[in-house]
């Protein structure tokens, strides 16, 4: 049997900065240095270990100010992609130790307006007040439209979201609940069928991972987490173009399930199928994002998202736990990547077993995701206890 | 009562057309709804480009919808975009009767009334010099905005097609 592509590598390192809905005396800079601290804390490490750095605008300053070069240099985007940027690029020998970053603070100020990373300037749109919150809207909309998904579905799915959150000692708005599906939909509307606590919040942190060999990794102090599969899919440019639900070319592969075929590679390269996952670190930018997620990857059949989320299957304790830190409707959303690599930390924080809430028992498969149909993609990761 | 959904005043950010859009800018400057049709696989693209999205042919020409067609999704909006924008307004996905998408915003209808396979057809606002924006309204708007008056109890002579309600 071939070796697996990722075999050789593990993800050794993971820290959150602080998270808050404004960091004062911070910037986008000094925030992520802090996570950067964090993360060479918790292994060990120092910038003289890290040959390679992918952390977005950050990479360039990181990689001169730690004086890490000559190291590789990612050009990814700051979310699952640059994380599997930088295991190929370890599985390839091109470096042996990437420090992955990214942070944001003091970007959004403008607080009568929505976050200026979600207001699109396309000419095809800019006229017609569209936001993240709208885009999103017009896929869910298409959905109950389709299946008869329900606003109490979704508002059950962001409870759920929102109490793993309530209880984390570190979630920005931890304390805030406990909340019961019917709150969420007493929550003003924002746009139908997304009621204010249907959506993610805005917020401020920061973030960091280290990988490196399988080799290396033994004489750290962490249990190493292993990638059992990743891919990524996109349908173009978030926000530019109508998010129809239907996008699609002659392949007839639709927007509507963007990450189907990501986690069908991912899950093909780890031999694993959704009955092997322990945890479903899912990205959560509205409520019905989930349930799409559970369609698109194969947990259920199409249009019986709604459903499938109901009666506590995703709940702690129950078959597929979501979001178990309060992703970014609880834990933090630091802006346009922060919190999509927070994704991945948590799952990994998961399987090493150490989550202060929400720890799922002897878990050895964690599922992580990016994106959404509203911005058109989704990129998705599988990680593990054993080497793939 | 139930809100007429009304176009959005001037100082709402405004589309700058490209070397592609231009055409279709002018076509709504004179009411005109044009799309690009390719010449050799006779596939619509939408929005304006510089190659057929079916088949990536540079030999595309415009044609002129017929404006009408039918909502495919939509939201209705209560936080604004920017304080530039007049809640509560919908943005829907329009399929228009010659097969291509279009996002814009509904108007000339209650609020509360929008709904996934509403037909609606093309109107044109003006915004600035340069700029008038398609927006949609339904093509039953009598009937729309009848539904509105008996929420709002106007009188049984009440005249739709003189009130201003509308325009």
């Amino acid at each position: 049997m071939a070796k697996h592509p990722f075999h050789d590598v593990a993800i050794v390192g993971i820290a959150n900065s602080e998270q808050a809905r404004v960091l004062e005396g911070h910037d986008s800079t000094t925030i992520t240095f802090q996570a950067v601290h964090r993360v060479l804390a918790d292994t060990g490490l120092s910038p003289q270990d890290i040959d390679g750095v992918a952390a977005g605008p950050f990479s360039g300053p990181l990689t001169y100010y730690m004086r890490s070069g000559p190291a590789w240099r990612s050009h990814m985007a700051p979310s699952i992609p640059i994380i599997l940027d930088a295991a190929s690029a370890i599985a390839t020998g091109q470096c042996h130790t990437v420090l992955v970053a990214h942070g944001s603070a003091g970007i959004y100020t403008e607080r009568a307006s929505t976050a200026p990373w979600t207001r699109p300037a396309n000419e095809f749109v800019v006229a017609y007040g569209m936001f993240t919150a709208a885009e999103f809207a017009l896929i869910a909309q298409r959905h109950m439209h389709m299946h008869g998904t329900t606003h109490e579905q979704l508002a059950t799915v962001a409870a759920t979201i929102r109490n793993n959150g309530h209880a984390h000692p570190e979630a920005v708005y931890h304390g805030r609940g406990p909340f019961t599906p019917d709150d969420i939909l007493a929550s003003r509307m924002v746009a139908d069928p997304f009621h204010l606590l249907d959506c993610a919040m805005t917020s401020e942190g920061a973030c960091a991972l280290i990988l490196t060999t399988r080799e290396r990794a033994q004489d750290l102090p962490n249990k190493p987490v292993y990638i059992l599969g990743g891919a990524c899919d996109s349908f173009g440019p978030s926000y530019q173009h109508p998010p129809a639900w239907d996008l699609a070319g002659p392949s007839g592969r639709n927007n509507g399930y963007t990450g189907r075929w990501a986690a069908q590679k991912s899950f093909a390269m780890g031999e694993l199928g959704p009955a092997d996952v322990d945890v479903c670190e899912f990205y959560d930018p509205f409520s019905f994002e989930i349930i799409r997620q559970f369609e698109a990857y194969g947990f259920c059949e199409e249009g019986e998202g709604g459903e499938f989320i109901m009666d506590g299957r995703i709940g702690p304790g129950g078959q597929f736990p979501v979001t178990t830190d309060g992703g970014t409707m609880s834990f933090s959303h630091g802006g346009a990547a922060v919190q999509q690599l927070q994704r991945v930390i948590r799952g990994v924080e998961q399987l090493r077993g150490t989550c202060v809430t929400s720890q799922v028992p002897d878990a050895q498969v964690a599922m992580c995701s990016n994106g959404g149909a509203g911005a058109l993609f989704t990129d998705v990761m599988l990680l593990g206890t054993q080497t793939p | 009562m139930s809100e007429i959904l009304q176009p959005q005043s001037p100082g709402i950010p405004l589309p700058v057309p490209t070397i592609y859009s231009q055409p279709y800018w002018d076509g709504c400057q004179v009411g005109e709804l044009r799309y690009q049709r390719c010449q050799d696989c006779g596939a619509i693209t939408m929005d304006p480009a510089p190659a057929c999205s079916a088949c990536f042919s540079e030999n595309l020409d415009w044609e002129v919808s017929t404006g009408l067609g039918e909502v495919y999704s939509w939201t209705t909006v209560w936080r604004p975009q920017t304080p530039a924008f007049t809640v509560p307004y919908v943005a829907v996905i329009v399929t228009l009767d010659e097969g291509f998408w279009l996002l814009a915003n509904l108007i000339n209808c209650p609020v509360d009334a929008v709904y996934v396979g509403m037909r609606v057809k093309a109107t044109f606002v003006e915004l600035s010099e340069e700029i008038t924006l398609p927006y949609f309204e339904p093509v039953n708007r009598e009937t729309l905005v009848g539904m509105a008056a008996d929420i709002i109890n106007l009188p049984p002579d009440f005249d739709i097609e003189q009130a201003d309600l509308l325009d």
